[in-house]
């Protein structure tokens, strides 16, 4: 009998993570001859995107942050991207992608949402609604479902399924999910699932449908990959270790996208972005974090292959934190923001921005950055020239009542 | 009014309860609803028996010097190591056995030391362990668990994370929400926010007026998380008309709501207003000028959001939406705010208006249950021995660690968060009944679990189960079961 433990955090940021397929969708671009893969992760925590792409051109720049500018000359320098903007110094991965046109960044960007709870702000991104709380489904999955005419993902080809047992909501709703995670404790047996598959399709369709992807996802986990030592410690997530904790779960990730016959729509979400204290942002607590997203990237890239050429990761948080430092040397909520892409599919090198400026009466209420850029045209760029979604479907079911903000166009090489 | 009294009975212990017993459907059928009101009025009720326990600060002193024992020995590793280097002496793995003055093959290996360790876990688990074992017996224990449930509600809805501060945060519940559980939501209010895990868990400790003493002296200044999330979660909710200035202020009023330093080996990590760190000088919150009287300018703060006709919807409609379904009828959460308002934030009225309002009864029941309550129904129904870690373990495999919510809005309280997890609730179902099943009759736990809620299906799957450990695993996972 398998031995049960306690799992680690590496464990649980893997079960914040959910991966999908899809039978209808590739069909556009298959007919061109591209195989599209896409993975979306979501920033849990807000993002500070000043301290992760430094405007280190604006002349305002330094004065604002203080000692806590990255800066091209400070003692670890930050790393330069174009004549404005540079790169914090712990994404030398990203750096090198985007030197090889394989990374975009989107500076100044925010999604609708203008408050700062967190919690909203994660359910406007996740969502696609500009309203707070107002469903239950995700953008990644109506995307999903509206690609797929009687509302049902065919089971022969592509089944959707989902890591672990919390979902996020960008990919919450109607489209099929299936769920998995790292095998534990002694799975139920084939025989014992088909009965219990046979009384839910009796008395509780909901949970037929989560039952019923399960055995395909069983088949398709690589096994060897997925084992992990059990880990009995179960003190505070320790920030070295937590490289080791992204790859893993984001380069997975990577793995299944990889497979021939795998998904080729994926989702999970990476806490810990909330700097309120002690922020680190050179070399403290977010330089480690973005290390470790860094490493991430770059085990996404290794994993993919050849597939890589077809792949953009997009990286999206719920908003930025304030322009200038805290109390406590950190940043409190804030709007603006930047969005991540990175994958071999973009047509990279480029920082996209409508530059605000950094001077107090530039600032969004004299304390944020200004949002010039709705993150859902970023979005809707990469769905429409990326996945062939349609203009239509984008501004009615993926991102309702976006029909003014425009696609931003030309992000990928083969559009 | 149901007519049949059992339906009833089984019915009230899985949504108001954790589920039944041997023969508890039975021994409330008499009167359910009176039986769930009498939860409220046992002696003690919301209280545990911790007296073994160390309290808050004990726990944070305590880690603080097992950590800074760690570290001593770390550094004189180190120390020891560069002498040696120092002396032209080879130092590696490969010396490992040559350096053990014991010198011989049979000394411990790795791989003992560390079941050794497992057996034994380090004092960062171990202190939430014990807590977390004291929680689910209470849980398991409880005769129908109405105020258990509460307690789990409110530990929730003002929830600390042990990701963040392992020390305290069982003792946490113990201190801050048991006390309050059925008394008066201004105090449990006071208690969460001036308890040293939240004000460590929301950044406070740090916090100073810009115009402070401490603040001037350091040029330091606000951090505003605290504030924040007491008038977005545990209050007023989100969108109720306050404003960045209001989150501001607030935080200004807050400044010094601190702890003692850890090191200090009495009082170390105990709640302490250090005035050096507040901000002087008046603070208007949503419209109202509070005067600067140091730690009650805080409390007078609290006490008129508990007030607040936005606090009563908020925690209404949550109440509603734990207890009765993921979208609650309005009327019942009319019912709730009303009760909230005019009793003053009562918790123990508004718990009974819970169980008199007619909506609170309805036959559907759509609520998934989350882990945690699905796995203490699963020991309760099985009557089976359990062990901490075990129980920890499933918990936290099945998203819901104990005491580790991934955000300061605790765990998620509607379906679409958990369904996807019911994949790993059939292995940990298949995991439990293959250790526990043998010894069970699962047909007759049919009756014990569900009686008259069970439906023909479920009663046929289970009794045509090739194993009893099969039985008992598809009878945990029946849609009677799993809901509530």
């Amino acid at each position: 009998m398998t031995k049960l433990h306690v799992p680690s955090r590496r464990e649980l940021l893997l079960a914040s993570g959910t991966l999908f397929a899809w039978a209808y969708l590739p069909k556009v671009a298959r007919a061109e001859g591209r195989d599209p893969r896409f993975l979306t992760i979501v920033l849990r925590g807000g993002l500070d995107g000043l301290a992760t792409v430094a405007p280190v051109g604006d002349p305002d720049w330094v004065s604002l942050r203080g000692g806590n500018a990255l800066t091209l000359d400070s003692k670890t320098p930050a790393l330069r991207l174009d004549d404005f903007f540079a790169l914090n110094p712990a994404m030398p991965n990203l750096h090198r992608m985007f030197k090889a046109n394989e990374a975009i960044i989107v500076h100044a960007a925010a999604t609708s949402y203008r408050e700062r709870s967190h919690f909203d702000g994660q359910d406007v991104l996740e969502s696609g609604i500009e309203k707070p709380r107002a469903t239950y489904t995700g953008w990644l999955n109506r995307l999903l479902a509206g690609l797929a005419p009687e509302g049902r993902v065919s089971s022969n080809s592509g089944r959707a399924f989902a890591v672990g047992p919390v979902t996020p909501l960008v990919v919450r709703g109607p489209a099929p999910v299936l769920s998995w995670s790292p095998r534990r404790v002694l799975p139920a047996s084939d025989d014992t699932i088909m009965r219990l598959l046979d009384l839910y399709r009796h008395t509780d369709v909901n949970f037929a449908r989560v039952l019923e992807g399960r055995t395909k996802l069983t088949a398709m986990a690589p096994a060897s990959d997925m084992e992990q030592t059990p880990v009995g410690q179960i003190s505070g997530p320790d920030i070295a270790s937590l490289r080791a904790y992204f790859a893993e779960a984001v380069g997975t990730a990577g793995k299944f996208l990889a497979r021939p016959d795998g998904p080729r729509v994926g989702a999970l979400s990476l806490d810990g972005w909330d700097t309120h204290y002690n922020e680190g942002i050179a070399t403290g607590r977010l330089a480690q974090l973005l290390g470790a997203l860094d490493g991430a990237l770059a085990a996404v890239q290794e994993n993919m292959g050849p597939a890589w050429r077809e792949t953009v990761v997009v990286l999206v948080t719920e908003f930025g934190r304030t322009a200038r430092i805290n109390g406590t040397d950190g940043t409190d909520h804030g709007t603006a923001t930047i969005v991540l892409l990175a994958g071999g599919a973009l047509k990279g090198a480029r920082v996209i921005a409508d530059w605000p400026g950094l001077k107090p009466a530039n600032l969004l209420e004299n304390r944020d950055l200004k949002p010039t850029i709705d993150v859902r045209g970023a979005l809707k760029g990469l769905l429409k020239d990326h996945l062939r979604a349609n203009d239509h479907a984008l501004a009615a079911d993926v991102f309702p009542g976006s029909e003014d903000v425009k696609p931003v166009a030309g992000l990928v090489a083969s559009a | 009014m149901m007519t049949n009294p059992r339906l009833e009975a089984a019915l009230a212990l899985h949504r108001f309860g954790f589920g039944p017993v041997a023969g508890s459907i039975a021994a409330i059928a008499g009167d359910p609803r009176g039986a769930v009101l009498a939860d409220l009025e046992r002696p003690g009720a919301g209280r545990v028996a911790a007296a073994n326990l160390p309290n808050s600060g004990q726990a944070a002193r305590a880690l603080f010097e097992f950590r800074a024992e760690r570290l001593a020995k770390e550094k004189l590793a180190q120390r020891a190591k560069k002498e040696a280097e120092a002396k032209g002496m080879v130092v590696g793995a490969a010396d490992d056995d040559a350096m053990n003055p014991n010198g011989d093959a049979q000394a411990p290996k790795p791989e003992a030391a560390q079941t050794q360790q497992n057996q034994q876990p380090p004092l960062p688990a171990q202190l939430v362990q014990n807590e977390a074992k004291v929680r689910i017996e209470t849980a398991v224990a409880a005769e129908i668990g109405f105020v258990e449930r509460l307690v789990w509600f409110w530990s929730n809805h003002f929830c600390v994370s042990a990701d963040k501060i392992v020390s305290m945060a069982g003792a946490y519940e113990r201190e801050a929400i048991r006390p309050h559980v059925l008394g008066r939501f201004v105090d449990m209010l006071t208690a969460v926010e001036s308890h040293p895990a939240m004000l460590f868990y929301l950044d406070n400790l740090q916090s100073m007026g810009p115009n402070s003493i401490a603040g001037i002296n350091r040029d330091r200044s606000l951090n505003e998380n605290l504030a924040r999330e007491i008038l977005e979660l545990h209050t007023l909710g989100v969108r109720t008309g306050y404003s960045q200035d209001d989150v501001t202020h607030f935080a200004k009023v807050l400044t010094g709501w601190t702890w003692v330093g850890l090191g200090e080996p009495n009082h170390g990590g105990e709640f302490v207003f250090v005035k050096r760190f507040h901000e002087p000088g008046d603070q208007t919150v949503i419209g109202k000028t509070y005067p600067d009287t140091g730690v009650d300018q805080g409390r007078a703060v609290l006490a008129d959001l508990a007030r607040h006709p936005a606090t009563a919807g908020h925690i209404a409609y949550k109440l509603a939406r734990h207890f009765v379904a993921d979208e609650p009828p309005l009327s019942l959460v009319d019912k709730l705010t009303k009760s909230f308002h005019d009793s003053d934030g009562n918790l123990r009225e508004l718990a009974k208006t819970l169980i008199v309002a007619e909506e609170s009864w309805t036959h559907e029941r759509t609520k998934l249950k989350r882990p945690s309550e699905w796995v203490i129904s699963a020991l309760r129904l099985s009557g089976a021995q359990w062990m901490v870690g075990r129980v920890m373990a499933g918990q936290a495999l099945l998203g819901e660690p104990v005491w580790r919510p991934p955000a300061p809005n605790g765990f998620a309280d509607y379906e679409s968060a958990w369904i996807d997890g019911l994949s790993q609730r059939v292995d940990i179902a298949n995991t439990f009944a293959s250790r526990v099943a043998e010894r069970l009759d699962p047909v007759a736990l049919v009756e014990v679990g569900l009686g008259p809620l069970a439906s023909a299906e479920t009663r046929n799957t289970v009794a045509r189960a090739e194993s009893r450990a099969q039985a008992l695993a598809l009878l945990l996972m029946a849609p009677e079961f799993l809901r509530r």
